[in-house]
């Protein structure tokens, strides 16, 4: 964690020296800090306000070459709302991110506990495995998982057909909705497992080996020294880890936007992808902008807690 | 040993699935042509070549994107660097009114919905010429870099004891001195990997290089020109490959001078697509 050392021991002993120090205006903090709130105002929450904003106006192309949008209310709030295909898109998003959470923390923890297990020499490699998994950048990724799932020459369609699944021969992977959406799991959870085991390996590491040979001793099984020992223990690691992949699986674009757009026929278009489509392609950006801010709504569900704990953790403290 | 079996063999198939990809991009990228289309794949580059790495470096562009690249993600990283800094010694070694306050933006900053500020983004560069501008991109990677900075240079700030500068203060240093004589070394580390984790960040970047930078191809980073490499290679999967494998080099290289550092950074949310 990032940690490095967030409470000063001298700090605590002893009462705080008085902080004004000579020849300090008590204006140099704000001015310190100036150029990171306009930074955030003007790149951040202005661009957040703005959408905000499209979201209750008419904005199309000719708003957006000639100016003067008018508001409109709740129009398109409205017109989102009311699509059938909005709500196939927001399910969609919801299984996208339950699937790829729930593997990648299962995948993950298994790993994290199955590193702990290794002898040295292995240990190394896995470990070393994960990091070059986690190096490669997500566009070369998707370019390497394009590469491996290619109808003729792929990999794996040779792999499956020599295992006698002759149906894949030539098998057209990102012509098929079913197919595309798994793969894009598959390449999610590929790139996501290696930081969840890495950190959960290095909690594991944490936690004092008496409690394992106590419950060894008391006759635990492995599921439940599991169950009782290590899961609470590392509980607090659980929750940061499952609401950030939460998070980031729910916001994930480039891999979707670089492999399929969103297609075949819309099968792998979640909330980002289908608001970004429709104000590129359709040219709807007041109703792209009435997506965006219903996507982030939603996101906020898991925002906030996380926000909380990790101002708790990190901001708190001093 | 017989009991050892199953975790050793569930390592190495977790050492195969998460290593294979990344070795068959690099073995299709040093293959010939005839050897990546052989009916039956070939797992060893047998025929070691170095063509396809030849045709991506020639191919129309490549040089220019590396470099837009380049420029885009070390202006991002010195930018974030420079001004965090700033910002990190007001958090960790002043007491002022709205320091809490702050606090909180910067961390609401670093949970921000990027991917949602597309449209508007997008809007705003429009309105004010700086559409297909490399200075935007570089304003928004050091924009989505700054609070992941300021949060780690701050831990490393904290981590150095106050009782050194006030000891160089007092032989008669100004507080500037004391800190760019003092503190600034012992933070080199910290200003080391934090400006990776953001190069990393920036190098990577898809959204945003892919939806602002439209007309003008010859502002294009290297991400964006890799998603279009069928319109580049066609099915040259060898060039391909090659490509991405330039592509992922400096990532690598930056990961192996991290090393241990990695795992403490990331956590925070530092890379990721």
């Amino acid at each position: 964690m990032v940690t490095q050392a967030p409470e000063r021991p001298v700090a605590a002993a002893a009462p705080p020296p008085p902080r004004r120090r000579r020849g300090l205006p008590a204006l140099w903090p704000y001015l310190l800090v100036i150029p990171t709130v306009a930074g955030a105002g003007y790149l951040l929450f202005y661009p957040l306000i703005r959408s905000v904003i499209i979201s209750f106006q008419h904005f199309r192309t000719g708003e957006l070459i000639r100016g003067g949008a008018a508001f409109v209310g709740l129009e398109n709030y409205h017109e989102a709302l009311g699509s059938a295909e909005f709500w196939a898109v927001v399910r969609r998003t919801l299984v996208w991110t339950g699937v790829n959470t729930v593997l990648i923390m299962v995948i993950s923890t298994l790993v994290a506990l199955m590193v702990a297990r290794l002898g040295k020499r292995l240990r190394l490699a896995v470990l070393a495995g994960l990091v070059l998994t986690w190096a490669t950048p997500v566009l070369a990724a998707t370019t390497i998982f394009q590469w491996l799932f290619q109808s003729k020459l792929g990999v794996v369609n040779w792999l499956l057909t020599s295992i006698g699944l002759t149906r894949f021969d030539g098998y057209t992977w990102f012509a098929n909705g079913t197919a595309t959406f798994a793969i894009m799991v598959l390449l999610v959870v590929w790139q996501s497992v290696p930081f969840a085991a890495l950190t959960l390996y290095a909690g594991l590491t944490t936690i004092p080996q008496e409690l394992f040979e106590a419950a060894r001793i008391d006759g635990a099984t492995a599921w439940q020294v599991f169950r009782d020992v290590t899961f609470p223990m590392l509980r607090p690691l659980f929750g940061l880890i499952t609401s950030l992949e939460i998070i980031w699986v729910f916001k994930c674009f480039a891999q979707i936007w670089a492999i399929s757009q969103g297609g075949p026929d819309g099968a792998t278009t979640t909330l980002p992808v289908y608001a970004y489509q429709v104000a590129q392609s359709l040219h709807k950006y007041d109703l792209g902008s009435a997506i965006s801010t219903l996507t982030v709504l939603i996101l906020l569900v898991v925002l906030v807690p996380h926000l909380r704990r990790m101002y708790k953790h990190e901001g708190a403290d001093q | 040993m017989i009991k050892r079996l199953p975790i050793t063999l569930a390592a190495l198939s977790v050492l195969a699935v998460s290593v294979f990809p990344v070795y068959w991009m690099v073995v299709t990228a040093f293959k010939p042509t005839r050897d990546i289309q052989a009916d039956t794949p070939q797992f060893l580059p047998l025929h070691p070549t170095l063509e396809h790495f030849a045709t991506a470096i020639d191919s129309e562009g490549f040089a220019l994107f590396w470099r837009n690249s380049l420029l885009v993600s070390l202006g991002a990283v010195l930018l974030s660097l420079v001004v965090a800094l700033l910002a990190a010694f007001a958090v960790a070694r002043m007491r002022w009114r709205g320091r809490k306050a702050f606090i909180l933006m910067v961390f609401i900053a670093q949970m921000a919905p990027w991917e949602a500020l597309l449209i508007p983004m997008f809007i705003i560069a429009r309105d004010t010429g700086m559409l297909d501008r490399l200075s935007m991109l570089t304003l928004i990677y050091f924009m989505s870099t700054l609070p992941f900075t300021i949060v780690t240079l701050r831990g490393f700030l904290a981590a150095i004891p106050e009782e050194l500068e006030e000891a160089a203060q007092m032989d008669g240093a100004s507080r500037a001195a004391a800190f760019r004589k003092v503190v600034l070394p012992l933070l080199a580390p910290g200003l080391m990997s934090t400006s990776l984790f953001g190069f990393i960040t920036a190098w990577n970047e898809f959204a945003f290089a892919n939806a602002l930078i439209i007309k003008n191809q010859d502002d294009r980073t290297l991400p964006v020109w890799l998603s279009s490499f069928s319109n580049v290679f066609g099915t040259d999967w060898g060039a391909t490959m090659a490509a991405a494998t330039l592509f992922m080099l400096p990532v690598l290289l930056i990961f192996l001078i991290l090393q241990r550092r990695v795992t403490s950074g990331i956590i925070a949310g530092a890379v990721k697509g």
